[in-house]
């Protein structure tokens, strides 16, 4: 069957089966690689995108669940020009990655947080990434990057 | 004008890539392959007595299914054996697929390769397997003792190799000692657990011949030439690239996991290219595991506290098969004196197959037992005789380098270590602790009821082994600079780090170096990412292959400047004229004159053909003697021996006798690599190994039921530390270089975690006041620990 999402804000049609989960479609129909897996049961958060704003395992939804939504990946962080969206910018300059594997999971449920929470304090921010696993950073430099980019995005006019 | 990055906090070149979802990992490859999947077997250990695939085959969309009948030549033979020991009794490695016996729940049995693996998966339930179910060697102790269950058939004991090492007189000074202990301590298995598993993605081109393997490997060259000789084929037509790899630890260096091999014969074989992307079940059941030890040990101690003698006698657990040989209880047993001179040490180590994940190294790759065992040693004589252990730690100090163990290496050479000033790392340690204050503040929490406790740890590390790792840099007409390395990447920045040490060299801007690594296209030699050796190795490699490429340049500048080439200098990109800067000459443009042929477009192909004339008289003529086309060098780093990184780590905890909760309210680092690259990547390579030390020192383990079922096959079921648990980790360090190679470093990689057990072994039992015995302390053994609870 057909599909129709908006990835990114850009109209998408996949034809797939129903079972077919939204992170295989994202990945191999759209080929967008950037959405990645590592349990395929929910718990490590790679696969993490916004879906209407809200972050989901993409990993546990079947593409169709998905039909007609908003869908936000990694890819569509960035502006269109090429400048890294704050967070991207400030796990670079925190070192917030190794792998760089868990770090879409990351970038995703953190964009999440501060469009809810401009100026999480360092507990909220571990609290609200203890759904993503990394196994690379001792978390550390993530934290102190979410934390960064929300001071400069709250500095910015 | 000179920039030196070597030592600066260079933020990375990997990162805008992963950032922007532009990685390319191996699951990103050849999306519309045929997917693989594997039977694994249901049973701890069985007899195979059919396979029936029929109905598998017969599924639409299954391309074909295969069991050990349908492998032929070298792929029917047993995997290979990575490192062979003549103290190996038992040589054991699995079949790709088993042939008449499983030895491991998840052992693999058949694969399929259908259209897809939503359709692999389909055709896998159809498949029937008869099994006749055998007794399983699981528990470790029970494996190793009298009448236990055989983890093979045809074997009479468990035994897979036995080595014993004695150095001083041990017997001597255990008879003169005043104080004798024998204390047993237990480690328990856990995993590498990278998030991105492992995956193998080929295709053949027949007409070519040729075959090019994405593996999410940490050595991709081993994986080359074995698959070269596996095929018949000339190496130069077999290409393995590790790409972007999303962590390895340990676990993605085998060669060979029966995929490795299956997936490429599979798509050579059916003539399409094939992909297998392992699920996080497959992983726990199919990707080795680490860790398991049991030890004895028997410590003899003068009355302030110097340990006379020791003798551990332990059993480590190899699984099912031994791929690694014994090279991961000889590691624990070399490193296990850490940086203490242990005059007389024996040790004897007894490997053992147990019926369940084969065991190869996993980041620490037995040092963590090794600093687990000889910390709690420290502590319990310091408890036993009233001292302080900090004090018992500074007069068990080795002192003077280079310091011979009296034991063997894993290299098989001596174990020696290079340089370290231990009495100078600890007191780094305990100034950023504030030993007196936090004493202070522990005699207050005490005293309004908290159960809380300070622990220390330490530990030496070996790195940077050999046998060698190269590196090919060239310089090109547009003044970039080409490096390669062969081994593969996990995340430890090393596309930064050599591009660190060739921009300073060179001098030219950092964004100019292009770094590539894991594609034996680029280069087709090298050992491997393991061993925390890559950035000593390699890295000195870089340095060598960059001085070469220097003199060329050098060679080329002077005789278009008309200089002796030691009067020329290098500087922003370019080589001028020592003391006339405006006598120079753009690296890029030196690059294209050095290779005297026409092949420029426009202004550049003048400038380049009129340099060429110059530094060849006349461009038709015969190369100078000795010199060749290009500025372009690979160099190989051959280390004599390893370089010994060394630390101290202390954390504070308090208990909740309630839940059994640990809470790390502080945890410092000390560490020494030598000289330092780049501070923040060293950084983050700590973080991330305490934090898997925290894990294991906590919550991780691999649990196994009596018949050798894996019980937490999954990540709700086995915990790995998440944000919320982790502390912030204090991190001060000290430059102790090594002597023994040019850039005076040691490796980090696997420094954070090796000495975490035993500091928060020892912080609990500080806490509890009771010996900590057994890795990990889970909530449920804490509240055993604390009299809450019974033992189960
Ligand atoms: S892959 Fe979806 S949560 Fe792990
Ligand atoms: S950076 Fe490797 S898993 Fe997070």
């Amino acid at each position: 069957m057909d599909v129709t999402l908006s990835v990114n804000g850009v109209s998408r049609t996949a034809s797939v089966e129903p079972r077919i989960t939204l992170a295989d479609v994202l990945r191999d129909e759209l080929g967008l690689t950037g959405t990645h897996v590592g349990c395929e049961h929910g718990v490590c958060g790679a696969c993490t995108v916004l879906l209407d704003g809200r972050s989901v395992r993409s990993c546990l939804l079947f593409a169709v669940q998905a039909a007609g939504q908003e869908v936000t990946t990694v890819e569509g962080l960035a502006a269109a020009d090429g400048t890294l969206h704050p967070l991207q910018k400030a796990f670079h300059d925190a070192h917030g990655l190794q792998c760089g594997f868990c770090t879409p999971g990351f970038l995703m449920a953190a964009r999440e947080l501060l469009d809810e929470n401009p100026s999480p304090t360092e507990s909220e921010v571990r609290t609200w990434l203890s759904g993503n696993l990394c196994r690379c950073t001792g978390y550390q430099n993530i934290v102190d990057a979410v934390l960064l980019a929300a001071e400069r995005m709250r500095g910015a006019p | 004008m000179t920039t030196r990055l070597f030592g600066e906090r260079v933020a990375r070149s990997e990162d805008r890539r992963l950032l922007t979802g532009r990685g390319r990992y191996t699951g990103d490859f050849e999306p519309a392959a045929a997917h693989a999947a594997f039977v694994r077997s249901d049973f701890a250990h069985a007899r195979i007595t059919g396979i029936d695939v029929a109905a598998a085959q017969a599924v639409p969309g299954v391309l074909d299914v295969f069991t050990y009948a349908d492998l032929a030549d070298g792929f029917a033979d047993r995997l290979p054996l990575l490192v062979p020991s003549d103290k190996l009794i038992a040589p054991r490695t699995q079949h790709a697929l088993a042939k008449d016996e499983a030895c491991y729940a998840g052992e693999v049995l058949a694969m399929v390769v259908a259209r897809d693996r939503y359709v692999a998966e389909d055709a896998l339930e159809r498949i029937v397997v008869e099994y006749e179910p055998l007794p399983a060697a699981v528990d470790l102790d029970r494996a190793a003792g009298p009448n236990a269950p055989l983890a093979h058939l045809d074997m009479t004991d468990n035994l897979a190799g036995l080595v014993t090492e004695e150095t001083g007189d041990v017997d001597a000074a255990f008879a003169a000692a005043p104080h004798v202990y024998d204390w047993t301590l237990r480690m328990e298995r856990s995993a590498s657990m990278p998030i991105e598993t492992r995956g193998v993605v080929a295709r053949y081109d027949e007409r070519e011949d040729r075959l090019l393997v994405h593996d999410a490997t940490q050595a991709p060259t081993g994986v080359r030439f074995g698959l070269a000789m596996l095929f018949g084929m000339d190496p130069d037509r077999v290409h393995v690239v590790a790409p972007d790899v999303g962590g390895g630890f340990g676990v993605k260096v085998i060669q060979f996991y029966p995929e490795e091999v299956l997936v490429p014969w599979a798509a050579r074989r059916l003539g399409v290219p094939v992909k297998w992307i392992e699920d996080r079940r497959e992983h726990f059941l199919g990707s080795n595991h680490e860790r398991g030890q049991i030890h004895h040990v028997h410590v003899g101690a003068a009355d302030d506290g110097r340990i006379l003698a020791l003798e551990d006698r332990f059993l480590h657990d190899t699984g099912a098969y031994c791929s690694y040989g014994l090279i991961l209880p000889i590691i624990t047993a070399a490193q296990l004196p850490g940086p203490y001179d242990l005059e007389n040490y024996r040790y004897e180590l007894r490997s053992i197959f147990t019926n369940t994940v084969p065991t190869s190294p996993f980041r620490g790759a037995g040092r963590p037992h090794a600093a687990y065992v000889m910390e709690r040693v420290i502590e319990r004589v310091s408890k036993e005789l009233n001292l302080d252990s900090l004090d018992v730690r500074r007069r068990n100090f080795v002192k003077e380098f280079p310091h011979h163990v009296g034991v063997t290496f894993q290299d098989g050479g001596p174990t020696v270590y290079d340089s370290g000033d231990y009495p100078k790392g600890l007191a780094t340690l305990l100034e950023q602790l504030d030993l007196e204050r936090t004493r202070t503040e522990i005699a207050t929490a005490r005293a309004e009821g908290r159960t809380v406790g300070l622990g220390f740890g330490a530990y030496v590390e070996g790195t940077g082994i050999g046998p060698y790792e190269g590196a090919s840099v060239s310089i090109n007409p547009d003044g970039t600079v080409s490096v390669a390395t062969a081994h593969g990447s996990q995340g430890q920045a090393h596309e930064t780090v050599f591009a660190q040490v060739v921009a300073d060299e060179l001098q030219v801007p950092f964004e100019r170096v292009h770094v590539t690594t894991g594609d034996t296209r680029r280069l087709g030699f090298g050992v491997g990412t393991f061993a925390s050796r890559t950035a000593v190795v390699a890295g000195n490699a870089v340095l060598l292959a960059t001085t070469e490429v220097k003199r060329q340049a050098a060679a080329v500048a002077a005789r278009i400047l008309e200089v002796a080439p030691e009067d020329v200098v290098f500087a922003d990109g370019a080589i001028h004229v020592a003391g006339a800067p405006d006598r120079s000459i753009p690296l890029g443009r030196l690059a294209m004159a050095s290779n005297p042929t026409r092949y420029a477009f426009g202004a550049d192909a003048e400038e380049g053909a009129k340099l060429s004339q110059l530094a060849y008289e006349g461009g038709d003529r015969p190369l100078p003697e000795g010199s060749h086309p290009g500025l372009a060098a690979t160099e190989y780093y051959s280390p004599t021996s390893g370089v010994f990184g060394f630390g101290f780590h202390a954390a504070l905890v308090e208990i909740d006798l309630e839940t059994g909760h640990v809470d790390i309210l502080r945890y410092v680092v000390h560490h020494d690599s030598g000289r330092i690259i780049n501070p923040m990547v060293v950084e983050g390579q700590i973080h991330g190994g305490v934090a898997q030390g925290i894990g294991g020192a906590l919550y991780e383990r691999i649990a196994y039921g009596e018949e050798g079922q894996m019980l937490n096959a999954t990540f709700m079921d086995f915990l790995m530390v998440t944000a919320a648990e982790m502390p912030r980790i204090e991190e001060v360090h000290t430059e102790t270089p090594s002597p023994n190679n040019p850039l005076g470093i040691k490796g980090v990689g696997e420094a954070g975690t090796i000495p975490v057990s035993a500091t928060i072994a020892n912080a609990i039992s500080d806490a509890l006041n009771t010996p900590v015995d057994h890795m990990p302390v889970t909530p449920e053994e804490v509240l055993t620990l604390a009299g809450k609870i019974e033992s189960p």
